[in-house]
């Protein structure tokens, strides 16, 4: 019994081509992959090469160019007279205050974004986890400019919030706080106190899931280790947690620290009339034309956080991306 | 003690993270409160009266509709940028390993990882060097760059999951490349495309940074918000406006959460 008898048509065990243009296609990209892979990659590249990093190049070379200030024509040649403008006194003020903004932005992030995910990763379970998720992702991607509007809402003079300190009998803390130096102003919607809550509110998703990503991998036999070797809550968390969360906290705050040195909408909905390093290089190239100008501004966060990514990596925040 | 992960947290970080959470959610809940005050003039609370009226009156607004059909317009074809765009990268990247693989990681990246005024005004000086001027395709230019990445990053974790042994054993059993692609790999990335479309559609539909260095004179729906915010001309319009973008931008996060949350959590992972 041969299986041929079985089986009057054999099966041949390797197949024809399956001709024509398809199949010569196919058999090509079996046979060399390289070139299906270069096919697969060209177009991706080809775009973000040219639309993107090549507008990035675009942008360098204007900062190199200068303004004539009689024509208000830019003058294509090579000088590093847009940098001396640059670092005038009033624009390092622009660019001081921006990172100062950035910074307290992204400690206040940290402290409020550290119970929401320590809560989620240890202690959420099932549904509760899932709403979490939901809780952390809805505020995340809903619209920008709304979640900016809602506290244009809630600032105002006289908005939800004033009303909810007249209830409480509080306003004189808030009038105190107003009559302040520097951090107040006429109204909460119209000083830096405000604008630093808008900014705390928007970016505050953006801390809290790397934060989270990197407390659900400290097993929870670690905490329980230290607890049982007599270690007091406040000792735990500053010998075992922290250490362990503060690459999560460094990845969130290269979010938090980036967005807030170039945005330029929350500070000129909701906050006073001194500028930030995003309205300056707005007004720069929309109203005063210097693009030049502009162009050597943005370079300010991109160095700063070349650094600030540089620092990130020594301290292994990418692992909990 | 046992450590069977069932004790409940303490008090005080119970207390912490909730009021974390409603500090996430109720400035949102307070945009559908003021969508049907009676107050014109200012943002005064409690609302005086509950109206519906404002609805209608958004409604027969022109430059309501013209802004939300260049924003659906915008959005939509970029998202089909993007979406080709990003699943052939992901495809070659979690395919294969090539030299200069994590470069291209980090250039699909970079456009969403540096602050959007950056990406804006580079694209602007570009048009301007160029001598390009703004039109509707300027706007999608710029938003299919930074759309890419969420696509990428939605395929790329589903690939990650994805044996490759399936696509050995469908070319095994005699199908070509192409027939592999339609019957096997592509009903497997399927949702994660989906998942993936969506949220780039959401990005785009209410980016607002880049777009205004590349719109020009044209208003979609978030330059006409802006415009709203900076020089208000009609509040209760745009309390209504604020509260359908609210609701519009939902629909697509939560289905793109149904459609990956079997797995590890990505979908929605870097905006």
């Amino acid at each position: 019994m041969t299986i041929a008898a079985l089986n009057p048509n054999p099966v041949p065990a390797i197949l024809p081509g399956s001709g024509g243009l398809r199949g010569a296609l196919s058999d090509l990209f079996w046979r060399k992959p390289n070139v299906l892979l270069l096919l697969m990659l060209l177009p991706p590249v080809l775009w973000l090469g040219i639309v993107y990093i090549g507008s990035l190049f675009a942008l360098l070379a204007q900062s190199f160019f200068s303004i004539d200030e009689f024509s208000g024509l830019i003058n294509r040649e090579f000088t590093l007279k847009t940098y001396g403008d640059l670092f005038q006194a009033a624009n390092l003020d622009i660019i001081l205050r921006t990172v100062t903004m950035a910074a307290l932005v992204t400690l206040a992030s940290a402290v409020i974004a550290f119970p929401i995910a320590y809560y989620a990763a240890r202690y959420a379970r099932g549904r509760w986890k899932a709403l979490f998720y939901l809780g952390i992702m809805l505020p995340l991607w809903s619209s920008y400019l709304v979640k900016i509007y809602a506290w244009k809402l809630i600032l105002a003079k006289e908005g939800i919030l004033t009303w909810l300190l007249a209830k409480l009998h509080l306003l004189w803390v808030l009038d105190a706080w107003l009559s302040l130096p520097v951090v107040g102003g006429n109204s909460l919607s119209v000083s830096f106190t405000g604008t630093f809550i808008v900014f705390v509110y928007v970016w505050l998703p953006f801390m809290i899931l790397p934060v989270q990503a990197a407390l659900e991998r400290v097993p929870g036999n670690l905490v329980e280790a230290s607890s049982d070797l007599g270690a007091s809550p406040g000792q735990t968390f500053r010998n075992v947690l922290f250490p362990l969360a503060l690459p999560g906290i460094v990845a969130g705050s290269i979010f938090t620290f980036s967005l807030t040195l170039g945005d330029y909408i929350i500070p000129q909905i909701i906050g006073t009339s001194r500028l930030f390093i995003g309205q300056a290089v707005y007004s720069q190239q929309g109203t005063a034309g210097n693009i030049p100008l502009a162009a050597a501004f943005t370079v300010v966060p991109i160095v700063i956080m070349g650094f600030y990514l540089w620092g990130a990596k020594r301290m292994g925040a990418f692992d909990a991306l | 003690m046992r450590s069977d992960g069932s004790q409940s947290a303490p008090l005080g970080l119970k207390v912490a993270a909730a009021c974390g959470l409603l500090f996430l959610h109720l400035p949102i809940l307070l945009i559908f409160v003021y969508a049907f005050t009676t107050e014109e003039k200012s943002f005064v609370w409690p609302p005086p009266g509950l109206t519906t009226q404002w609805f209608a009156v958004t409604w027969n607004r022109p430059d309501v509709w013209q802004a939300l059909s260049l924003s659906v317009r915008v959005a939509a074809i970029s998202t089909a940028i993007a979406l080709v765009l990003g699943t052939l990268c992901s495809a070659a990247v979690s395919r294969t390993k090539f030299f200069g693989r994590e470069t291209i990681s980090l250039l699909v990246i970079l456009p969403i990882a540096l602050p959007g005024i950056i990406t804006g005004i580079a694209l602007r000086s570009a048009f301007s060097l160029a001598d390009i001027p703004f039109s509707f395709w300027t706007i999608v230019l710029g938003h299919a760059t930074f759309c890419v990445v969420v696509v990428y990053n939605n395929a790329v974790a589903r690939f990650r999951r994805t044996s490759g042994s399936l696509i050995e054993a469908s070319m095994d059993l005699g199908a070509d490349g192409f027939q592999t692609f339609c019957h096997v790999v592509l009903p497997n990335i399927a949702t994660a495309l989906l998942a993936g479309g969506m949220l780039a559609f959401a990005l785009s539909f209410d980016e607002v940074i880049v777009t205004t260095f590349t719109a020009g004179q044209q208003q979609t729906l978030p330059i006409w918000m802006l415009e709203e915010l900076i020089r208000p001309r009609q509040r209760p319009v745009t309390n209504v406006v604020a509260m359908v973008v609210m609701l519009v931008t939902l629909v697509p996060i939560l289905a793109a959460y149904y459609l990956t949350r079997d797995g590890d959590q990505i979908a929605g992972s870097g905006k």
